[in-house]
């Protein structure tokens, strides 16, 4: 079904997530698809880049700052006859602020000319919040790893306490809480002491 | 209390300045704590630079340039008050290719390689299959410095053969691949081709241009005023590290520190040779020295003359296809601020030159010339085609240019 030069709806604007990390890249997609009249497409492989752009004829690219293909990408943009309409990147100089927001978030976004900026701003700042989303993500994934890790190693140290002192556990766990207290120390920290020691002493 | 300054790297050898600057307390006996940001693309670096999330940026030379006239998204201005180095980097073609045009057991000279690479590339274009190449960024050196060996050889870029943007740290695969046939990147890249026995070494681009400008310390023309002092301070940190660099007693410490993983994240034997001028041009073949292969200290190397700013302008519009504009010609001349460079180091025992500009390519031997403070000696500053850039008639220079 055609509507010819003039369009009968508004069409869909075709936005096309370019991210390495497949796993980024699906919680921006997730994201974004709460927008009704969005198509999305999702290019994580740097092989073939410019094709699939091609292919896929973007009204917006959004693409992490992390990734190495961005120069590939601009020269693209400002050379390319490829592309039915030319993209210019998206650097509104009115609105620094919410391009240092994409910095910051590590977003980077071009837009075909011509599209009107209040189509394109809530696009943008979904995409920067889905970013801030992802790395706050990591850091609690980086957390509970650390946690884990933690939790690891008063175990251990419950266990040294335990064989060396003949204590039982609630009582060796007790000890560590004690001197943790003691020492104005986290029992994390008492733990780590305690399997160093026993190490350098030759256990473990 | 020291002053803070953040800069912005690539992961390439010729980020060195800085980083040593950092690691070896340079710019904390001048009050300056550094805190380094590393990125993956040049675009990134740029954007970092522009809204302020650093303060000063490792860039490729051109890009200065025309992120200050305005190509490719809207102007701001920069200022270059340091030039990180001169040349360092080196052509690379896949082997059958570099067996076809370069001497066995050498790197053969410019205009050799050109003509032996002229008869292929005629072939190619002829069987609708152009050569490929590979360069860092549209506005770097390593573009312009392999499109004027290509010209100047009769191999017309863009009509005879391809040239197009591969981030360096694809380029080995790039090559293997058969995305392309050679590139121009800077170290460790061409030796991590080597290596894989991806590409072999051709040429260095200091065959080219014996003095060519190539990386630049850039910051926002406003920042540069607000934090003068500061710049100033970092300015002698940076003379400092370029002294240690140079020093073959710290070559292998300083290949060690640049090899970490928060800065290049590579092998310290590849980036020891690059920086001991040594090249293993093919993955069997012979260490190649040669001299000068980076130059990052001597001759007053970091000084930002004028007359380079504008020899890249005329460049600029030589491949960009757009016309020598006065007024652009002069904003990408102030681009380049000698001003700062020598009120930074007035005093210090730096070598200072007289001039801010100087006919480029002048010189096939070694010239003493006038300073300010200090004796420099210029050693042969020629390009490979014998061609001369006198910045007092750029245009002349430009319509001479093939």
């Amino acid at each position: 079904m055609s509507c010819g030069v003039l369009h009968c709806k508004r069409p869909d604007m075709r936005i096309a997530i370019i991210d390495e990390s497949a796993a980024r890249a699906s919680i921006i997609r997730e994201g974004l698809a709460t927008l009704d009249d969005c198509e999305l497409f999702v290019v994580t492989e740097r092989r073939g880049l410019l094709a699939r752009i091609g292919e896929i004829e973007p009204d917006i690219v959004l693409m992490d700052l992390g990734n190495p293909s961005r120069d590939v990408l601009e020269e693209y943009f400002a050379v390319s006859r490829a592309l039915q309409r030319p993209i210019a990147m998206f650097v509104d100089e009115s609105d620094d602020e919410s391009i240092a927001a994409s910095v910051e978030a590590g977003v980077s976004s071009y837009v075909v000319d011509g599209l009107a900026p209040g189509r394109i701003r809530p696009i943008l700042d979904l995409a920067v919040r889905r970013f801030n989303a992802f790395s706050r993500l990591q850091q609690d994934l980086a957390e509970a790893k650390g946690k884990l890790a933690e939790r690891e190693t008063i175990d251990k140290a419950k266990r040294i306490l335990m064989d060396s002192r003949g204590l039982p556990e609630p009582k060796a766990y007790a000890e560590m809480r004690k001197a943790a207290m003691n020492q104005g120390k986290r029992i994390a920290d008492i733990a780590e002491a305690i399997v160093t020691a026993h190490n350098l002493m030759g256990g473990g | 209390m020291n002053t803070e300054l953040t800069i912005g790297f690539l992961p390439l050898v010729d980020a060195c300045l800085p980083i040593l600057a950092h690691e070896h307390g340079f710019a904390e006996e001048e009050g300056v704590s550094l805190r380094l940001v590393k990125d993956m693309s040049w675009a990134t670096v740029l954007d970092r630079l522009l809204y302020g999330h650093s303060d000063a940026a490792h860039l490729i030379a051109p890009l200065a340039i025309a992120a200050t006239l305005g190509r490719g998204r809207p102007a701001q201005p920069l200022s270059v008050p340091f030039v990180l180095g001169l040349n360092g980097n080196a052509i690379t073609l896949k082997p059958d290719l570099a067996a076809q045009v370069r001497p066995e057991g050498g790197m053969g000279s410019p205009t050799e390689v050109g003509a032996a690479l002229k008869v292929i590339a005629d072939e190619r274009l002829a069987a609708g299959r152009p050569l490929r190449f590979g360069v860092v960024h549209r506005y770097s050196s390593h573009n312009y410095m392999l499109r004027y060996w290509l010209a100047a050889c009769g191999i017309r870029p863009d009509k005879d053969v391809d040239i197009s943007t591969v981030p360096p740290p694809f380029c080995a695969d790039a090559l293997r691949r058969g995305e392309v046939d050679g590139m121009c990147v800077g170290e460790p890249w061409n030796s991590v081709a080597v290596q894989q026995g991806a590409g072999e070494i051709v040429l260095s681009t200091a065959q080219i241009w014996r003095r060519g400008v190539e990386k630049v310390l850039a910051m926002r023309q406003a920042a540069l005023e607000e934090k003068r002092d500061t710049v100033e301070r970092l300015i002698r940190a940076l003379c400092n590290a370029g002294a240690h660099f140079v020093d073959p007693e710290n070559w292998d410490r300083n290949a060690e520190i640049l090899a970490r993983p928060e800065y290049l994240d590579g092998s310290a034997e590849l980036i020891r040779r690059a920086i001991s001028d040594q090249l293993l041009i093919a993955r069997d073949g012979p260490v190649v020295h040669y001299p000068d292969f980076m130059f990052q200290h001597r001759e007053a190397a970091n000084f930002p003359w004028v007359s380079q700013a504008e020899w890249l302008y005329t460049q600029m519009v030589r491949w960009d296809g757009t016309p020598f504009d006065a007024d652009e010609c002069r904003q990408a001349a102030g681009v380049f601020r000698p001003d700062v460079y020598r009120s930074a180091l007035l005093g210090t025992g730096a070598p200072l030159p007289g001039a801010s500009s100087k006919v480029e390519g002048s010189l096939d031997a070694p010239t003493v010339v006038g300073t300010q403070q200090g004796s420099m000696m210029l050693e042969k500053n020629v390009f490979f085609d014998g061609m001369v850039f006198d910045p007092h008639d750029i245009q002349g220079y430009i319509s001479r240019l093939p």
